[in-house]
């Protein structure tokens, strides 16, 4: 089983965004760049796969301009075999992702995709239901747990009461929550061996995907500051305050 | 102009965040419609009938409903989008499992978390864990939209709708639920609650909890944890508050032995008072508290419980 890992590239997770003063955006200029950190969990559990011998071949994808080859080496340095890069512009709204990656998957004749369950800069959490919905294929999104059994999946998800499991049959897309697993980290002699591994571009065109925006962002602005507060010496000031003060209790 | 708002519910009682999605569908204008798909949820679209704003709830009755598996929902949904100019959900963990689904079968690029409504076509929608706010304009002919709860005031429940059945596509059938493993808890619920006390890394260990929770159950509050006290093992994933886990906003929130990462500030800066204990005075924490207290959480929650 072929399984495909569709990646993007952000802002690390550790660095703290800019707001452009003119609204346009968030500054992306001499700011770190990671792989998403969803994506490296699904990327992980695509390895472990193939190490399990359930997967035959992991195939990392991305969709964006030149500039973003870098993190795709990083994730071939984490074990994946080889990566497909689809040319386009960077801010490509999920559903024309979404139809990108139909295609590599029809293409590729892939019988897996795992992906992350959102990307820490648009904070979508779309791409993987949507390619779920356009290949007719079962999905099983948030998973904190991924068991495979031939042509069929028990899967255990984050919901918001606790823990489910659900059975699909195969091909599924599954999308990662954060307790899926710990990605490593790439090694040295696995980092070089990343040099070699083949990174193919396809152009926009040769999907045959108009990824045309329907969205205009109007404007992107700092959230509202909390005014700083106070600090209490005690916890019969604390009551007091919450009491009489913020009346909240 | 009509919004369709699927409803979320266990087939026994509407989910609270179902109220607050049908307070940003009357801010679009336009008509209000509930579409309820349950298996034996008759008293769910009666309560549906009853939220203020709502003209009309559709109601189908389905064994393949039964579990809201978002495959058999959203074939439901994609059913009856054409009637519609707003499709709009909350954004729980199944309001996002679902949507673009929909959204993808009807060709819409959905917007996804919206916590204001700006016009019928424009939404305000956090990014980057809340550190950014877009403002976003859809062109499409049907907008597809996922509501954050906290950003909607709750709909009164003062209505009184006609409940239209329908019948909605054969199962799919490809997907079943094989096991649940729900928190069963007598607090109220994190997502809707009044007062919030979480735990971070600093309670130390699971056993130690406790002290969170006699706190919670003094005040009648809900019990959250940071990711580093999910992830340390001290509390199930559902607890956790941040970016990636539950978005919260109750009158009250208190934050014992929680650092404050820019993660588990997205999920709750938008409460109302925001209250720090933690030891270390350089706790991040504190730059959103309105009150802060520098002390160790053994002797302070222990003392805040006798003095409340």
């Amino acid at each position: 089983m072929k399984v495909l890992v569709p990646v993007k590239r952000v802002i690390d997770a550790y660095v703290s965004i800019r707001v452009k003063s003119d609204g346009s955006g968030v500054d992306t200029d001499n700011v770190k760049m990671s792989l998403n950190p969803f994506c490296e969990i699904a990327l992980e559990e695509a390895i472990r796969l193939k190490e399990a011998g359930t997967a035959t071949e992991v195939v990392l994808v991305s969709i964006g301009s030149a500039d973003i080859e870098t993190v795709m080496r990083s994730g071939l340095a984490m074990g994946a075999d080889r990566a497909i890069r689809v040319d386009a512009d960077n801010d490509i709204e999920p559903l024309a992702i979404a139809k990108i990656l139909k295609h590599i998957v029809e293409k590729e004749e892939a019988g897996m995709v795992i992906t992350g369950k959102q990307s820490i800069d648009g904070d979508n959490n779309q791409t993987g239901q949507m390619l779920s919905a356009l290949l007719g294929w079962p999905q099983a999104t948030f998973a904190s747990e991924v068991a495979i059994d031939g042509d069929s999946a028990k899967v255990t998800r984050e919901v918001d009461g606790g823990l489910e499991t659900i059975a699909i049959p195969m091909p599924a897309v599954v999308t990662t929550d954060l307790r899926l697993n710990e990605p490593r980290y790439p090694t040295l002699p696995n980092i070089m061996k990343a040099k070699k591994k083949p990174l193919d571009v396809i152009a926009l065109a040769d999907t045959g995907v108009d990824a045309a925006k329907r969205q205009t962002v109007t404007n992107v602005s700092p959230p509202e500051a909390r005014s700083a507060g106070v600090m209490v010496g005690s916890v019969t000031e604390l009551v007091d305050k919450l009491k009489n003060e913020a009346k909240v209790i | 102009m009509s919004t369709l708002v699927i409803a979320q519910h266990d087939n026994a009682e509407l989910h609270a965040s179902t109220l607050n999605t049908v307070t940003a569908a009357s801010q679009v204008g336009g008509d209000v419609h509930v579409l309820v798909a349950g298996s034996g949820a008759g008293a769910v679209a009666q309560e549906a009938a009853n939220v203020s704003g709502v003209a009309k709830v559709l109601h189908a009755d389905a064994d393949h409903y039964k579990d809201g598996v978002s495959v058999e929902i959203a074939n439901l949904v994609v059913s009856l989008a054409a009637d519609y100019s707003h499709i709009m959900a909350g954004s729980t963990t199944s309001g996002k499992d679902m949507l673009p689904r929909v959204a993808a079968l009807i060709d819409s690029s959905q917007i996804s978390d919206i916590m204001a409504v700006d016009s019928a076509d424009t939404f305000k929608r956090p990014i980057y864990a809340g550190n950014a706010i877009a403002t976003v304009q859809s062109s499409d002919a049907t907008k597809v939209l996922t509501v954050r709860p906290t950003g909607f005031d709750a709909a009164e429940l003062s209505g009184s709708a006609d409940v239209a059945v329908i019948e909605g596509p054969a199962a799919n059938g490809t997907t079943s639920v094989v096991g649940r493993e729900l928190t069963v808890s007598e607090r109220p619920d994190l997502g809707a609650a009044d007062i919030v006390v979480s735990g971070g890394r600093g309670v130390g260990s699971a056993e130690n909890f406790k002290i969170i929770e006699s706190l919670a159950d003094k005040l009648g509050a809900a019990v959250g944890a940071s990711r580093a006290a999910v992830d340390a093992g001290y509390m199930p994933n559902d607890y956790q508050v941040g970016q990636t886990g539950k978005v919260v906003a109750p009158n009250l929130y208190i934050a014992v032995g929680i650092s404050g990462a820019i993660q588990h500030l997205a999920g709750m800066k938008d409460s109302k008072v925001i209250v720090a204990i933690n030891k270390d005075d350089e706790a991040p924490i504190f730059q959103v508290a309105d009150y802060g207290l520098v002390a160790d959480l053994f002797e302070a929650v222990p003392e805040l419980v006798d003095a409340l």
